[in-house]
């Protein structure tokens, strides 16, 4: 499943995008992260997946925002270090990221 | 059809249904899925994954009162108790406070799982426009997601949107789908997004004299337009559902199936079963409906242990 | 030399007459339906102070989202270029000036010598402007200064989780019903608006000094809660709502009769999330 988790600010759209099929649940992200925005847990989306995936904090979803922000291209390092972090390469930046 | 009770009038209906067809007693599982919504709350009760009874109520003070009373109302007409349920899953925004739950499921996987089983495989996008928020999914030919985006932050395309119109102008709030068609020539949407400001440029509508019918077609039209938004984020995908209170508003319908060129499937079941015996249709209810099949799916699959009783 | 500046907004109108420089009348009012009509009554009603007749009067500037509607002006200038002036006049160390009015909240970096450099707004959603505390107070049952002065007694910070005005009216009558004290409540309120404010302004930068101007200035309460939320002080100027009038006819007595405002961003903050 694509879980997309972003906001839509003046100077354009943000989307973090996990793919949940590729992810291992390895968590690397989650340490990568800078603003600690991402956790490592239970599938939310798919009651049937034992197996975690990573995902965005229910406290951050709303706060993307800000905590993304020093990440958008211009801004920060590119890719961002969630998405070299991700060997299966779960985590994209969709729309204009 | 056959016809769901009706127990209120005010604002829109409170009903519940229990199926004649089924003898709960024969059947191996019972579950239930309880919806508790910010605006609505609903019970469903499956017995091995057939549609027992439902219930669709206005959302009380607290998420287990609220729950209580859906599930209460689902089973009046019928001698099954909570304590026959097998297993129990509470969604939507009151989830984890479902007293007679088990376990809480997103709405989001509920609302998918429940629009496959009620428009069938086909359905690939589902919209789910609730009490408080707004939900574009996409999902594969079993119900599950494989997509989604969502607008919880904003009035506007959301059912309470529609009752704060409703209010605004004074016709009841299941009256103007059908009042928005009876209409000259269709007006321009109102132009503003926020339901704050739109209801300013209503009063100022209604003050120019413009018929009230007009001002319907054009709130609708402007309904529909914010939804479009999300959707074409997403990518329609054939064929689409929309489930929720705001499915219910033909005027909102309509226009956004013109918007995105896409016809929604008719508001009755798929299976033709189903179909065939006249059960009500309820597009509130698919929230419900996906959380009873996940009890059942979960207890098939030797994932979850019956919780039963009596 | 005389001259006259019209902001006239989505709610209110704000009229400022300068003669030699000096600010010899103001006059305000809510604009109603009719908004070119109360333009001009209140225009008329600034020149009678000031004991002049429009025939006086050498140039007349119009801002502010209905301002061209202002059919007696001689020119229009945008809501931005306006409130660089005024604020360029009254605070010339400000370099970021957030303005939120009735119905839209904006953020503007301004140079040194008041020229626009950016600038970002919001115009499509009630959270975040003047609205939102009108709608807020409507549900705490006070008046808007009231609910001002009783918010800055709260010791509390109690999140509201709503963005919307629409859910924020239910979030507000929920607390209420939960007991929470009316303070704390107003300032919930008040730090939910300064949040979104301060995230308009985010766009632009948060360049020293800052000025705070429009109607929602003249809240204490919600100067507070922006202080908080920004770390660090805002300077509101007197008579904060006037400011984008004294603009225009800043603009008017500087021979300014159109001015194109060049902005980075050009989408318009619809404040909205994806999750």
């Amino acid at each position: 499943m694509l879980a997309n988790y972003g906001f839509k600010d003046g100077s354009g759209n943000w989307f973090l995008q996990i793919d949940t099929d590729k992810c291992d649940g390895c968590g690397k992200c989650v340490e990568a992260c800078p603003a600690n925005v991402l956790e490592v847990g239970e599938d939310e989306y798919d009651p049937f997946r034992d197996e975690p995936v990573a995902k965005v904090t229910v406290a951050e979803r709303k706060k993307l925002r800000y905590s993304c922000a020093p990440c958008k291209p211009g801004y920060g390092e590119e890719p961002a270090p969630c998405v070299t972090a991700c060997e299966p390469g779960a985590i994209s930046h969709a729309d204009g990221w | 059809m056959a016809e769901a009770k009706t127990v209120e009038f005010w604002r829109w209906p409170e009903t519940s249904w229990v199926n004649p067809g089924i003898d709960w007693k024969s059947g191996k599982f019972v579950t239930a899925g309880v919806d508790v919504g910010s605006v609505s709350s609903q019970a469903v009760v499956m017995v091995d994954g057939k549609l027992y009874a439902y219930s669709n109520t206005r959302t009380g003070s607290d998420s287990p009162d609220s729950a209580w009373k859906a599930v209460n109302l689902a089973l009046q007409d019928s001698d099954m108790t909570v304590d026959n349920f097998d297993y129990c899953i509470g969604t939507g925004y009151g989830r984890v406070n479902v007293p007679m739950a088990q376990q809480a499921i997103t709405e989001i996987a509920c609302h998918a799982r429940g629009a496959n089983f009620m428009y069938g495989p086909e359905v690939k996008t589902v919209l789910d426009m609730g009490g408080q928020d707004c939900k574009a999914i996409r999902c594969d030919d079993r119900g599950k997601v494989l997509k989604f985006m969502m607008n919880d932050k904003c009035a506007a395309g959301t059912g309470r949107g529609m009752e704060v119109f409703a209010d605004l102008i004074q016709v009841p709030v299941w009256e103007i789908g059908t009042r928005s068609f009876q209409i000259e020539k269709e007006p321009p949407a109102i132009s503003s997004t926020c339901v704050v400001f739109a209801k300013t440029e209503v009063v100022s509508l209604l003050q120019e004299g413009v018929p009230e019918n007009d001002i319907m077609a054009a709130y609708c039209a402007a309904m529909a337009h914010r939804v479009v938004e999300l959707l074409n984020r997403l990518g329609v995908e054939e064929k689409f559902a929309i489930t929720g209170g705001i499915a219910k508003n033909m005027g909102v319908v309509k226009r956004l199936e013109e918007e995105v060129k896409t016809q929604s499937p008719e508001a009755n079941w798929y299976d033709p079963e189903m179909r065939d015996k006249g059960l009500p249709f309820d597009t509130q209810i698919a929230g419900g409906i996906g959380a009873a099949l996940f009890g059942f799916a979960m207890l098939e699959r030797g994932k979850a242990k019956s919780a039963r009783k009596a | 030399m005389t001259v006259a500046g019209i902001d006239l907004g989505g709610r209110n109108v704000h009229v400022v007459i300068l003669k030699d420089d000096k600010v010899v009348a103001k006059a305000a009012g809510a604009t109603g339906i009719q908004k070119a009509e109360a333009a001009g009554k209140f225009y008329d009603e600034a020149l009678q102070q000031a004991g002049l007749k429009r025939g006086d009067v050498e140039a007349v500037v119009a801002t502010g989202s209905s301002g061209p509607r202002v059919d007696f002006a001689n020119g229009y200038i945008p809501d931005a270029a306006a409130d660089a002036r005024g604020v360029n006049r009254l605070a010339p160390s400000a370099r970021t000036i957030i303005d939120v009015g009735g119905e839209e909240g904006r953020a503007i970096k301004i140079n040194a010598e008041g020229k626009v450099q950016d600038f970002a707004v919001n115009e499509k959603c009630a959270a975040g402007t003047g609205t939102f505390v009108d709608t807020m107070a409507r549900a705490l049952e006070m008046p808007v200064e009231e609910m001002a002065k009783i918010s800055l007694q709260s010791t509390t910070s109690i999140p509201m989780n709503a963005q919307c005005a629409v859910f924020g009216e239910s979030e507000v009558v929920s607390l209420i019903h939960q007991n929470i004290k009316k303070l704390d409540i107003a300032r919930a309120v008040h730090d939910a608006i300064a949040g979104r404010v301060a995230s308009v302004t985010r766009i632009v930068g948060l360049e020293k000094d800052i000025a705070m101007i429009g109607g929602v200035a003249m809240n204490a309460g919600f100067v507070a809660s922006l202080n908080r939320e920004l770390g660090m002080d805002v300077i509101v100027p007197d008579d904060p709502d006037y400011v984008g009038a004294l603009g225009a006819a800043v603009a008017a007595s500087q021979g300014v009769f159109g001015e194109e405002v060049k902005a980075k961003v050009v989408e318009k903050e619809t404040i909205e999330e994806g999750k």
